[in-house]
């Protein structure tokens, strides 16, 4: 698929043109800049900044972290400790990194809520799309590891509830737990080991992050319209865009400094309201705490690994079907990875001709469904398993999986969608030209 | 303001050695604390009330470890002179490595050191108590109402101290007698079967706690003549123990106003440097 069709970078002077023969450098930085970007993008499009500032943070604050922790189940607990008490500043430090990981999750989930709503995944940025799964795959690792490592009682725990998910597993389970955690048991191999990836993995995110970019910079943005840039020529594509530098890094950069503002508050006037009061406890395997809850962005996930109890129906047919191998327990584990491959295959259940949500009348109340699905299955994730929360979360899995699986690929046949504005350029005006656009609007949208 | 407010005890409070029930009732009451809320602070002279309360009262068995004496001083935690803290220091015995051709010996404590572990094997460290008890999870258990008055562990603690009630009628009538004390703020200790419903559900707040009620009031004499009774000394202690907890509160909660204030200003003026740039694009500036 051709690019959009804009201007490139041009040297003049000599050292310029010498530069350019060796390494394009400058023309890279000039084509990113300039990027030519729908011009009706709303504010659902600037989580990818939030995003990759946040990783940014992360990153420095962590570097800053690693220097003053000490990764041993004696010490860890106090080197902590020390950074809250003696490191200068180490105490907003830290609360920036603990609350830094909510940070990433909430513009993480309005960001794919966002390409789930618009239709951003579909043909031709699936590429975009599953590498953005593995970043988020590769976020939950990190900031699971990351929880382990202050080794308090939570951090203990979690990680024998967590790796012992991987002890469902049958044959092999018990034999990867073991390779995982370095040991039978969660201690000073898996506290070290989690640190030494804790560090690795942003590094590897990193990367896959400006993959990520440089697939979305091939395809083009998507937009809330889902109708494509005209590429028609240079001229057709001016109308539907603007360069990215400085319409959009002024307009992200404004939601940046308003998302951050509430970030401060958050740390500054209640840091630990996302964490668990039981982590200000050291580890201590001999005493289990009552109620072991991951974090929050954890939670809708975790609330579909023990939605599938053994008494439901589908649980006992597959568990007669593979002669005992899938039990409830593998069936959980299964439920859960399964939750988040059958997202990743979106792109190919979704068999609507039309991109966005916008002109998908049937599709918006399925959404929103989901949305609330997924909150719902945040809230029942901390709740205990019984009932009427067992009940809750078999509903919520259930609509889960039948949203990618039966309602996307039926929806797409089924489903009337209302015809899209020709161009970005139609609807653009329709927003902001009181006095009339260029040419009509087949059907204003929203 | 003292609202008496009856909370489920969550996970939040539970660490339980494992007899624990799985949800009990218990009582933690609102005490309105100077520390509460985005601006507010340390009262200096209600943490050198609690110190004084640790050191003659709990002290005989729970440890401070994660506190160094050098702290005392801090300007924004109980401000205690140089002099007198080195003195109060000095009263310490620490076990110190290096003495004694490396067999290691004990030596008075000075203000580099920290407060010793506890004496008693049961007694859990003091230090981080405050922030690893949440009593208040409001509204509706979001827990956002800790943006104003904290994550209640100083009140758990205050509840605590105060929480010592007569056993209740159920438990009286017992044969044999529950261990420990009754406590209608402690929410993972023993509860007896007598005292649950036909449900399984406790009937009464609280469980029993293995500690002694450790404050009866009048335990210590302040040399400013401040009252000490019971509540009055429950809410000291609390306040020293949220200190030692989080001593950089203060600090944190101005670099919060700052950058607050700071990231607010850049808002509006990235809001008008947007608006400013876009604005020949939207409406009027059409061809």
């Amino acid at each position: 698929m051709a690019g959009i069709p804009h201007d490139h970078y041009e040297p003049k002077t000599g050292a310029e043109k010498w530069l350019h023969g060796r390494l394009p450098i400058v023309g890279l930085i000039y084509d990113t800049l300039f990027l030519p970007t729908p011009k009706n993008l709303n504010w659902m499009w600037i989580w990818g900044i939030v995003l990759t500032f946040t990783l940014a943070l992360q990153i420095a604050t962590g570097v800053v972290l690693v220097m003053h922790y000490t990764p041993q189940v004696d010490m860890a607990f106090a080197s902590v400790e020390h950074i809250m008490r003696n490191v200068n500043g180490g105490h907003m430090i830290r609360y920036f990194h603990a609350n830094g990981a909510s940070l990433f999750f909430v513009a993480v989930y309005l960001h794919m809520f966002r390409s789930l709503y618009y239709g951003s995944y579909k043909a031709p940025r699936e590429v975009t799309w599953i590498i953005g799964m593995l970043m988020y795959l590769m976020m939950m690792g990190t900031a699971f590891m990351g929880y382990v490592l202050p080794w308090g009682q939570m951090s203990f725990h979690g990680t024998a509830v967590i790796t012992g998910l991987f002890g469902a597993i049958p044959f092999v389970g018990e034999a990867i737990q073991t390779w995982l955690l370095g040991a039978g048991a969660v201690g000073q191999p898996a506290l070290n080991r989690f640190f030494s990836l804790h560090y690795l993995l942003p590094f590897i995110l990193l990367g896959l992050t400006l993959v990520h970019i440089w697939a979305f910079h091939t395809t083009g943005n998507n937009n809330p319209t889902g109708v494509e840039v005209r590429r028609t020529s240079k001229e057709d594509a001016e109308k539907d865009t603007l360069p990215f530098w400085p319409y959009f890094v002024m307009k992200d950069l404004f939601a940046l400094a308003v998302i951050l503002t509430v970030f401060m508050a958050i740390v500054g006037f209640m840091p630990n309201y996302l964490g668990h009061p039981d982590n200000y406890i050291p580890a201590n395997p001999l005493a289990t705490p009552a109620h072991i809850v991951p974090e929050w962005y954890f939670l809708p996930f975790y609330a579909i690994l023990r939605a599938f109890t053994a008494d439901v129906w589908a649980v006992q047919l597959v568990n007669w079907v593979s002669f005992g191998i899938i039990d409830a327990k593998f069936f959980g584990v299964l439920a859960m990875f399964g939750a988040i491959a059958v997202m990743a295959l979106a792109p190919w259940l979704d068999t609507s001709s039309v991109r966005s949500g916008r002109f998908r009348p049937t599709f918006k109340w399925w959404f929103a469904l989901l949305c609330v699905d997924f909150i719902v299955l945040m809230w029942v994730g901390a709740q205990p398993a019984e009932f009427p929360y067992d009940w809750i979360s078999l509903i919520a899995a259930t609509y889960w999986f039948a949203y990618f699986l039966i309602i996307l690929p039926l929806l797409g046949v089924m489903e009337k969608p209302l015809a899209t504005p020709a161009t970005i350029e139609d609807d653009f005006n329709a927003h902001y030209a009181p006095t009339g656009g260029t040419t009509t609007i087949v059907n204003p949208a929203e | 303001m003292l609202r008496k407010l009856t909370l489920t005890a969550m996970a939040a409070l539970a660490i339980s050695a494992g007899a624990a029930a799985a949800e009990s009732e218990v009582e933690i009451v609102d005490f309105s604390f100077p520390f509460e809320g985005p601006f507010g602070s340390y009262d200096t002279l209600q943490l050198q009330r609690g110190l004084k309360i640790y050191t003659e009262v709990c002290a005989a068995c729970h440890g401070l470890t994660r506190v160094s004496f050098r702290t005392l001083s801090d300007e924004t935690g109980p401000a205690i002179p140089e002099d007198q803290m080195r003195a109060y220091a000095a009263n310490f015995e620490v076990f110190d490595k290096a003495l004694a051709d490396g067999a290691g010996d004990y030596r008075s404590a000075t203000p580099a050191d920290y407060f010793p572990p506890s004496s008693l094997a049961n007694a859990p460290d003091l230090s981080l108590m405050a922030k690893s008890r949440a009593g208040f999870h409001g509204p509706y258990g979001t827990g956002i109402s800790q943006f104003v008055n904290g994550m209640g562990g100083a009140e758990y603690i205050a509840s605590l101290m105060a929480g010592y009630h007569e056993e209740p009628a159920c438990a009286a009538e017992m044969e044999t007698p529950m261990d420990g004390y009754y406590n209608v703020a402690f929410a993972n200790g023993g509860f007896p079967d007598a005292c649950k419903d036909e449900n399984g559900h406790n009937a009464v707040p609280g469980s029993w706690i293995a500690m002694p009620p450790p404050l009866l009031g009048d335990d210590v004499t302040f040399d400013d003549g401040h009252e000490s009774t019971i509540e009055s000394e429950s809410q000291d202690v609390a306040a020293f123990l949220m200190w030692t907890a989080e001593p950089k509160m203060t600090a944190r909660k101005q670099a919060g106003l700052t950058g607050v204030l700071f990231l607010g200003l850049l808002s509006v003026l990235l809001y008008l440097t947007n608006k400013r740039i876009w604005a020949p694009h939207k409406k009027k500036s059409q061809k």
